[in-house]
């Protein structure tokens, strides 16, 4: 039963994620922690942190995780079989379609119309992952405010905009300086 | 779609995409850049335009890029072996790796330095995405398509404000791209 739970839910986040890693994010952040409730957002939170630093699409590393955590092995394989299976089929008939006809141009202009979608999207699951910094899940009152992880955020955001340094090693440099500033403080 | 693969191909379609997938950190765009560098340059099995649209057809279609990719070019270096063996190369080291991390998680975020180390990478986390939305949405805004910043707007408020299930957002998305792409089919046989 879990095991068909956890194979329905990634194959949902295989076949609607369309435009890579950060666009299976709000996705996977509705199955796992709002449809299922199998992690809590701040795992969830340490899961796409892991998935960052890990080799690998977010969904496959998701898949992996929660299926693990769910239902040990088996359960990391189901999720991972159901995130692949869409693929698998849609892509391979793609590539049927592409080698017979050599056209793209429908498939692209309904990508231009789904872009402006997956953005928002996107947008929507990096402001809840920022609230779940600042405030680790509790309601809003300057007391329950992280000030550290805020100003870890904002000097993180102006490297990565303003400097285009390395987002892990951005993201190393963070953890480096919480874990410093929590033992000095 | 050729399917004339020996095992020797496809073993060598297995470790470059095992490499391939173990060794690339930040997602599809750059996975798609080494497989450019190591099937047409490196191994001359597809040419620089052909990789070109199997980059397009990856992006364009549901689930991770680097296993739609990873589909594509199998089928294209070997068949239906050669995609299965492809595919198998490139989610055995996330498969593995992260395997391996979640059986120490629970260890592991109880530790207090490292729940601090990864509470301090959750900020970069946070910066990290959105900055990519700040490039991605950027891309939209210079489009000047009225339609578009529309559907980005409507998107956002529906998902983030009245927690619309995110699937429904994306199908609408589609079904408006199909309806304009048709109209402008005719609009183009008008003229």
């Amino acid at each position: 039963m879990i095991y068909l739970q956890l194979f329905w839910s990634f194959l949902q986040i295989g076949l609607f994620s369309i435009g890579g890693g950060y666009a299976a994010m709000p996705l996977i952040q509705a199955q796992v922690v709002h449809s299922h409730a199998w992690l809590n957002m701040s795992e969830f939170t340490d899961l796409i942190t892991i998935a960052e630093m890990t080799p690998g699409p977010i969904a496959v590393n998701s898949a992996t995780f929660v299926g693990i955590r769910i239902a040990g092995i088996p359960g990391a394989l189901i999720a991972t079989f159901g995130c692949i299976l869409p693929s698998l089929f849609i892509v391979s008939l793609l590539t049927f379609i592409y080698y017979r006809y050599k056209k793209l141009s429908v498939l692209q202009s309904v990508l231009a119309s789904l872009r402006p979608a997956v953005v928002a999207l996107i947008a929507s699951a990096g402001i809840s992952i920022l609230l779940q910094v600042a405030l680790g899940g509790q309601e809003l009152t300057m007391a329950n405010l992280n000030l550290i992880g805020l100003a870890l955020f904002a000097v993180a955001f102006v490297l990565l905009r303003k400097f285009k340094w390395n987002p892990i090693l951005v993201m190393c440099l963070c953890g480096a300086g919480n874990l410093l500033l929590g033992l000095l403080l | 779609m050729q399917g004339k693969a020996n095992t020797h191909t496809l073993a060598q379609l297995f470790f470059s995409m095992l490499y391939i997938s173990a060794f690339t950190f930040g997602g599809g765009f750059v996975i798609i850049t080494f497989m450019k560098r190591k099937f047409v340059d490196g191994l001359h099995w597809i040419d620089d335009q052909e990789m070109l649209d199997l980059a397009a057809l990856a992006q364009s279609s549901p689930g991770a890029i680097a296993v739609n990719a990873a589909i594509l070019v199998g089928w294209r270096v070997g068949g239906f072996l050669g995609m299965v063996v492809s595919v198998i190369g490139t989610i055995l080291p996330p498969l593995t790796i992260l395997s391996v991390i979640s059986f120490f998680y629970a260890a592991f975020a109880t530790n207090p330095y490292v729940a601090l180390v990864l509470k301090g990478m959750q900020s970069g986390v946070a910066a990290v995405i959105l900055d990519v939305v700040c490039n991605l949405g950027m891309g939209v805004v210079k489009t000047k398509s009225a339609v578009h910043m529309v559907v980005m707007a409507v998107a956002f408020c529906a998902t983030f404000f009245f927690g619309v299930n995110v699937v429904y957002i994306i199908l609408a998305a589609g079904v408006l791209g199909v309806i304009l792409a048709l109209t402008q089919h005719k609009k183009g046989e008008a003229a």
